[in-house]
């Protein structure tokens, strides 16, 4: 389990106050689960990660590992990283290239307080390795294997030592896309496996949303929502999640009334639009409707339902195999949609555009 | 790392002083200020004493007055000028085109030549002033007297003590450095810069003149400086070829004040202070120069293949300057001392003397209790600077690029410094330092230990810095998250990943300490004489056969440290991606 209570981290920026990597931040990790921490660069989830690691020094707030505080700026509590029950994995992988793929995993068990038999060293060594499965390549200079197996020899590396906790530094980012993806699912599958409390920084969505028990999205040092993939996908709770999440279209208008139920619809260019409405929004309120490409159905003629749909023209088309992309022109805004690979349409064709009210959501314009 | 994981900027409690955090940079310093900046201190202060270590401190101006104000003055200025750019010139000529010919021509065998181009760095300067006095003596040179002979000459064509001769000399010693230098630089420039200005319709002299040449002036001008700063911070040309010639530059009047009976410290003191403060102001510039230049690099780190000059036939022009350059400027100078090395006198090559031909000097040298001595102080006094050395700037630069300590760049300074000290003012200050404090180590091989030391610090800098960059934080970081102590990580993995570079660095070191002159000539006194003050004093004494003989052991114990060192470590084949 990790526990961070209002942690702060502020970088010298010459004579200037500092800047606030992170400002006052607040989670917890339960134990054996998957949390995330995303955000773009620069939205201080590095810093988090590296504060909890004790690869930095914070400036105030408290963090908890296991149960035990390694860093609290009350009582100036600081347990340097060598001492903090953590396993961690790097972007750069950090493998030595000076060593084996045998003395790599060994090295935590070899510098740690507790001293193991070499019987024992082999023992975990060789059972950590098996883990990932790069047993056959104990002998290997570390530099003499590919990136994904030297991702996984970074990831057994991290594991020998039997940590509380484990850390993850944009693991898969150096990966290409198809080793990306399988690397996922072996990551996840290997967490769950072992029920290791895990922390995990990402800037990539798809990550987040596919491995985790709790995403944290971040922005400028701060958490600006947490909860479940699906929570933060469908029930984004503010444009800036909105946007960094899953490409969105936005529509912008006034809360034209409010129906309870969380329901209500909003005023735009395009008409009355009936949407999902943020809770604290009044009547009168500035929004951005926020809606997904994959949401919004295009109708060749006028549907049935009349609740939502707004004429349009087609103004670009893409077939993407999967998927069709198709653009279409709202008076002088655009809506990014996928329509299924069946949707057959030309530049300039006259649509129905409909947008589901569940799907839609007002949120606060700033 | 991890544990030097400093706040920045804010206020948490200080570390203890026993955290390895404050300990190490502390001792950095603490070191370095001992080694680089209490000698400089004794030197300014003892320039203006009017006692060598007195009881009170009487402060005076004639040491300057006597240093600066004499009959010699003009003289000793005009030479040292002279000598010190004509060298650079020469060098920088000689270099720039041997680096051009092997670097973007198609000169035939020009591979074979880049090694053979750096080979007179293991020749010490003494011995290479002793080999060209061999051949350009004006009474014995062999090159005179065959010219003599072959032309029915009346007098001498060439006099090496001269200053035309003194500027041959030190500069074919120099090239070495000259060609390194602009071997980089021509490598270093992006070819699709003169491709662009063929493209734009330039032809090839064209883009020569306008492109090639223009892109080559920053480097040149910084190698010019550096050229004429250690020509003028060196001594072993002004002293084997100067003195007895009369011609005497700033390096060999500091010597001849120590020299004087009874030596005098404080004009000794005043000439370094003055050479010190030109020799600054030098690197000053040239680090300036050096910046600027990084402004308008067009490198990326990138390796490029230079395009390559098509020289047509002149490429036999260029082969025979080569082949020429090796044989008479390289070869030459070896083979003049392999040669006198066997001879019991001086002789010019006959029938007459290969039957005189015997290793009788290498016998004498065999019961000659001096070289011996000499010999070992050699080797301890080289092997125990570069380890010393390269162990002090490892942690120094790790500090400096690794820790984030606010004001490590203050220990980059430090390290720096020693590269302003030309060799005799490092002499001359250890000196007033060590007669004045009550350590007893002056007249032993310590005193020299802590001179090479302080010298070669900046060398070590380089070599560990460059490689200390190129590790990723990462690594270590990894390393104190696998629970690994401050020590433990240095140990295991940072030392590790630098033995490349420290071993590169060591072996450099090695080298230079081997063939060190300009500060021994006034440190290195009866025991702790060393091998390159035993050829000067033996030359002096005119024991020139002798003295040829010790040259030749001296290079071969040279290459035989360097062989041995680079077995013992072992080449480690890191392939960083």
């Amino acid at each position: 389990m990790i526990e961070v209570k209002s942690l702060t981290k502020i970088y010298a920026d010459g004579d200037n106050a500092g800047v606030k990597a992170v400002d006052g931040i607040s989670f917890t990790v339960e134990e054996g689960r998957f949390y995330t921490l995303l955000g773009p660069s620069g939205c201080g989830k590095t810093t988090t990660l590296r504060c909890i690691a004790g690869l930095e020094k914070a400036n105030g707030g408290e963090i908890v590992v296991a149960g035990k505080k390694v860093y609290a700026a009350g009582d100036h509590t600081f347990v340097p990283a060598y001492r903090r029950p953590i396993g961690m994995v790097f972007q750069s992988y950090a493998i030595w290239p000076h060593l084996t793929v045998f003395e790599n995993v060994a090295f935590p068990l070899r510098v740690g307080k507790q001293r193991f038999s070499s019987a024992d060293i082999r023992k975990k060594v060789g059972s950590a390795l098996a883990q990932v499965e790069l047993g056959d390549y104990e002998e290997r200079m570390a530099t003499q294997l590919s990136g994904g197996q030297q991702q996984r020899l970074a990831l057994a590396r991290a594991l020998v030592r039997e940590p509380q906790v484990l850390l993850l530094d944009e693991p898969l980012s150096n990966l290409d896309a198809k080793l990306r993806e399988r690397m996922r699912f072996e990551l996840r599958e290997l967490q769950r496996r072992l029920r290791i409390t895990t922390l995990y920084v990402t800037h990539d969505q798809i990550e987040a949303l596919s491995m985790s028990n709790v995403i944290a999205v971040m922005n400028s040092g701060v958490i600006i929502q947490e909860g479940g993939p699906r929570d933060i996908y469908l029930q984004p709770k503010s444009k800036f999640v909105a946007n960094f999440i899953g490409s969105t279209n936005q529509l912008s208008g006034h809360v034209a009334r409010l129906e309870g139920n969380g329901t209500g619809a909003v005023k735009t260019e395009n008409g009355e639009i009936s949407c999902q409405v943020l809770d604290g929004l009044g009547v009168g309120s500035h929004v951005v409707v926020v809606v997904r490409p994959e949401s919004i159905n295009l109708h060749i003629d006028h549907p049935q339902s009349s609740l939502n749909v707004i004429e349009g023209k087609i103004g670009a088309a893409m077939f993407l195999g999967e998927y069709v992309d198709c653009a279409v022109e709202l008076g002088n805004q655009m809506l990014q949609t996928h329509q299924r690979y069946t949707f057959q349409v030309r530049r300039g064709d006259p649509v129905w555009v409909e947008l589901p009210v569940a799907e839609c959501m007002a949120l606060p314009a700033e | 790392m991890a544990t030097l994981a400093i706040p920045r900027g804010t206020g948490a409690t200080l570390p203890s002083f026993r955290d390895p955090a404050l300990f190490v940079p502390l001792v950095g310093a603490g070191i370095l200020i001992y080694l680089a900046v209490l000698p400089l201190l004794m030197l300014l202060i003892g320039s203006f004493q009017a006692e060598v270590a007195p009881r009170e401190f009487v402060y005076t101006l004639k040491n300057y007055q006597a240093a600066y104000a004499s009959e010699y003055t003009y003289s000793t200025f005009k030479n040292s000028l002279i000598f010190a750019s004509g060298s650079a010139a020469l060098t920088f000529v000689l270099g720039t085109l041997l680096a051009w010919l092997t670097e973007r021509t198609n000169t035939p065998l020009r591979g074979i030549f880049v090694p053979l181009a750096v080979v007179p760095l293991i020749l010490p300067g003494v011995l290479e002033s002793i080999a060209w006095i061999f051949l350009l003596s004006p009474k014995f040179g062999y090159i005179n007297v065959w010219l003599k002979s072959l032309f029915g000459l009346a007098s001498p064509p060439f006099n090496v003590f001269s200053l035309p001769g003194m500027i041959w000399v030190h500069s074919v010693g120099q090239v070495p450095l000259a060609f390194l230098m602009m071997t980089a630089a021509f490598k270093s420039m992006d070819p699709s810069l003169e491709e662009s200005a063929m493209m734009s319709g330039a032809g090839a002299w064209q883009t020569f003149k306008r492109v090639t040449l223009r892109l080559l002036v920053p480097a040149a001008g910084s190698v010019l400086l550096i050229l004429f700063v250690r020509t003028l911070e060196s001594f072993e040309t002004p002293a084997l070829i100067g003195i007895p010639a009369r011609i005497y530059v700033y390096t060999s009047e500091i010597f001849l004040a120590f020299n004087e009976y009874p030596p005098d410290y404080g004009r000794g003191g005043a000439l370094a202070v003055g050479l010190l403060i030109l020799s600054a102001v030098g690197v000053w510039l040239y680090s300036r120069a050096t910046k600027e230049g990084k402004k308008f690099q067009t490198v990326t780190g990138k390796a490029f293949r230079p395009r390559q000059f098509d020289l047509g036939r002149w490429r036999w022009v260029g082969f025979g300057f080569l082949a020429s350059y090796f044989a008479f400027v390289v070869l030459l100078p070896f083979l003049v001392l392999f040669w006198a090395s066997f001879l019991p006198f001086f002789a010019a090559p006959s029938w007459d003397a290969v039957q005189k031909l015997s290793l009788d000097n290498y016998r004498y040298l065999n019961g000659f209790r001096p070289f011996w001595d000499a010999l070992q102080n050699s080797i301890v006094l080289a092997t125990l600077t570069a380890t010393l050395a390269m162990l002090l700037t490892s942690l120094v630069a790790w500090i400096v690029y690794k820790s984030r300590l606010p004001g490590s760049w203050i220990l980059d300074f430090l390290a720096f410094v020693p590269i302003t000290i030309p060799g005799i003012v490092m002499g001359m200050a250890l000196i007033l330092l060590y007669v004045a404090f009550p350590i007893p180590i002056y007249g032993t091989i310590w005193v020299l230990l802590i001179a090479y030391l302080t010298r070669f610090i900046p060398y070590g800098m380089r070599a560990a810095s460059g490689s200390i960059l190129q590790i990723h934080s990462e690594l270590e970081e990894a390393a104190a998250a696998s629970g690994a102590s401050w020590w433990e990580t240095f140990r295991r993995v940072t030392l590790p990943l630098l033995r490349p570079g420290l071993v590169a660095g060591w072996i450099y070191i090695c080298i230079v300490s081997f063939r060190e002159f300009s500060t021994s000539v006034l440190l290195a006194t009866g025991e702790s004489r060393v091998l390159s003050i035993l050829l000067f004093t033996m030359f002096e004494q005119g024991q020139v056969t002798v003295v040829a003989a010790i040259g030749i052991l001296m290079i071969a114990t040279l290459l035989a440290i360097v062989a041995v060192f680079y077995k013992l470590t072992g080449r480690v084949g890191i392939q960083t991606q």
